[in-house]
C-alpha cells in the first residue's frame, strides 16, 4: 500500500513538473486537473493495453492500476475548476465554456466516471474477459465530458 | 445611348441565362441509374454503408450518450446544431416518418440527395450535407443503404430551418459552389493494393473525413491540395488534427476507432466522439482499411 502511494506520489509530480514545462501553464488549479487528468490515462493505459492485447494479462498490476483510478476519481476537485480557466478566458486548456455553465450536468458525469472505475476495481483483477467487460463503460465515461465539453486541439 | 443601356440589358441577361444554366441542379448520370436497374439491394450490406458514412452522427437526436445503443443512433430526428462561418445548420429529420422525415421519398429522390445534394423539390442542399464526399459513393451501396433505410423508425421530430445570413439563403447559387468543389475522383492515386483501396473508398468517399480534417477556402470549398492536413474546428474553438497523427501506428489507429483510447488512452471527445460511435460498429477490416489508407497517403507523394 505504502509503494503504491508513493508511486502515485512521485507520478503526480512528475506530471505536474511536465504539464508546467510543456504548457507553461502557471495556475495551480489548472495544473492539478490536468495532471489528475495525466495520472486517469496513466492507469487506463494500463487497462486499455491489457484489454487490447498489447500488454499480458496481469491480475495483480491489473487490479492496481483499477484500484489507482478509482482512488483518483475520488479526488476533491472542487478548486480545479475556478470561474474563468476555460479556453475563452485563459491559454493551455480545452476545457470549454460549456462546462461551466452545465455543473450540474458535469457533477453527475463525474459520478459515472466513480461509478465505472469502481466496477473496474471489482472486474479487473478477477480475468481479461472481466477486464474488456469493464472497460467499454469506463472509457465512455470518459468520453461523457470530453465530448461535450472539451474542445479539439 | 438606347444602344448602350440595351447592350447592358442584354449582357445583364445572358449572364442571368448563364448563371441559371450552370446553376442548374444535378439529374442521376445515365451510368447510376444503369447501375441501379441492375443491382439487387440489401438491407444488412446497407447497415455496414450507414455506420461507414455517419448518418447518426449528425441526424441521431443531440446529445445521446457515449454508450447509446444502436436503436437510439437509428432514430434520425434530427436537431443537432452546426455553428458555421455562414451561420447555423440544423440537422433534419431523415427518419422513415412520412411527413416530418423522408418516408415518402422514392429510392431516386433519395440517391440523388445524398449523392448530387439534391432535394425532391430540385434544391440545392448545402454542402453541411456532405455529398461532395458522398459523390464518390458507390450506386450499389447507396442502393443498399436505402434499403436498410426501410427498416428504421419514423420519428415525428418537426425539422428545424438553417438560420444563414444573406447571400447564403439563396440556395441557387450553390450550383456554382458545385461546379468547383464536387470532386470528379479520389485525391490518393489508385493502386493494387486493396486495403488500401477499400480505405480511400471508406475515408474520402462514405466516412467523409475530410470534411473536418481538411481545411476550407473563404467559399468553403475544401483546399484539396491541404488534403486531411487538419483544420480549423468548423464549428467552435479549436483544431481539428491532421491525419493520421504523427507518430500513430496502424494498431493505434484502429484502437483508436475501436474504443475511442488514443495511444496514450487519453479517450476521444468532441464531435469524433459520434465517429467513433459509428466507425466503431463497422467490421474490424474496414477500421483496419482505413489505417492502412491514412498510413498509405501519409507516405505517398498526394499528401
Amino acid at each position: 500500500m505504502f509503494r503504491r502511494i508513493a508511486l502515485i506520489a512521485t507520478v503526480a509530480v512528475g506530471s505536474v513538473v511536465a504539464v508546467a514545462q510543456a504548457q507553461e501553464q502557471t495556475d495551480p488549479n489548472v495544473v492539478a486537473r490536468q495532471s489528475l487528468m495525466r495520472l486517469n490515462a496513466y492507469n487506463i493505459g494500463v487497462l486499455g493495453s491489457m484489454a487490447q492485447g498489447r500488454m499480458e494479462y496481469d491480475a495483480a498490476r491489473a487490479s492496481a492500476a483499477a484500484t489507482s483510478l478509482y482512488h483518483l476519481s475520488l479526488v476533491d476537485q472542487s478548486r480545479m475548476w475556478p470561474p474563468g480557466s476555460d479556453t475563452s478566458s485563459i491559454e493551455n486548456t480545452r476545457a470549454l465554456p460549456a462546462l461551466w455553465d452545465n455543473m450540474d450536468d458535469v457533477m453527475m458525469r463525474g459520478m459515472a466516471l466513480r461509478t465505472a472505475a469502481e466496477d473496474m476495481m471489482n472486474a479487473a483483477g478477477t480475468d481479461l474477459a472481466s477486464l474488456q467487460g469493464a472497460i467499454g463503460a469506463l472509457g465512455a465515461s470518459c468520453g461523457g465530458c470530453h465530448r461535450a465539453y472539451r474542445q479539439p486541439d | 445611348m438606347r444602344k448602350l443601356a440595351g447592350l447592358c440589358l442584354g449582357l445583364g441577361l445572358a449572364g442571368l441565362a448563364a448563371f441559371w444554366l450552370l446553376t442548374r441542379p444535378a439529374s442521376l448520370s445515365p451510368q447510376t441509374l444503369a447501375a441501379f436497374a441492375v443491382y439487387s439491394a440489401d438491407a444488412q450490406r446497407g447497415e455496414a454503408v450507414f455506420w461507414a458514412a455517419g448518418c447518426a452522427g449528425c441526424h441521431a437526436a443531440p446529445g445521446l450518450e457515449m454508450d447509446a445503443s444502436a436503436e437510439d443512433r437509428m432514430r434520425l430526428g434530427g436537431g443537432t446544431r452546426f455553428e458555421t462561418p455562414f451561420g447555423t445548420f440544423r440537422a433534419p429529420n431523415v427518419s422513415m416518418h412520412p411527413t416530418q422525415g423522408i418516408g415518402a421519398w422514392s429510392f431516386q429522390e433519395f440517391a440523388r440527395a445524398v449523392m448530387l445534394g439534391v432535394s425532391p423539390e430540385g434544391q440545392h442542399y448545402y454542402p453541411a450535407f456532405p455529398y461532395a464526399s458522398y459523390v464518390l459513393a458507390r450506386p450499389g451501396d447507396i442502393a443498399d443503404l436505402w434499403a436498410f433505410w426501410q427498416t428504421l423508425p419514423a420519428v415525428d421530430t418537426p425539422s428545424e430551418p438553417h438560420d444563414l445570413g444573406f447571400p447564403f439563403t439563396l440556395r441557387r447559387g450553390l450550383g456554382l459552389w458545385k461546379l468547383l468543389n464536387l470532386p470528379s475522383g479520389f485525391v490518393l492515386a489508385d493502386s493494387d493494393d486493396q486495403q488500401v483501396m477499400r480505405g480511400r473508398y471508406l475515408v474520402e468517399g462514405l466516412g467523409h473525413c475530410a470534411e473536418c480534417h481538411t481545411s476550407r477556402d473563404g467559399f468553403g470549398g475544401l483546399r484539396r491540395e491541404n488534403w486531411l492536413s487538419g483544420a480549423a474546428n468548423p464549428s467552435g474553438r479549436g483544431r481539428i488534427p491532421t491525419l493520421p497523427p504523427q507518430g500513430w501506428s496502424g494498431l493505434d489507429i484502429t484502437a483508436y476507432l475501436q474504443s475511442g483510447f488514443t495511444p496514450e488512452f487519453d479517450v476521444v471527445g468532441g464531435a469524433m466522439a459520434d465517429v467513433v460511435a459509428s466507425i466503431s460498429r463497422l467490421p474490424s477490416e474496414d477500421r483496419n482499411a482505413i489505417a492502412a489508407y491514412l498510413l498509405a497517403f501519409r507516405s505517398s507523394p498526394s499528401r
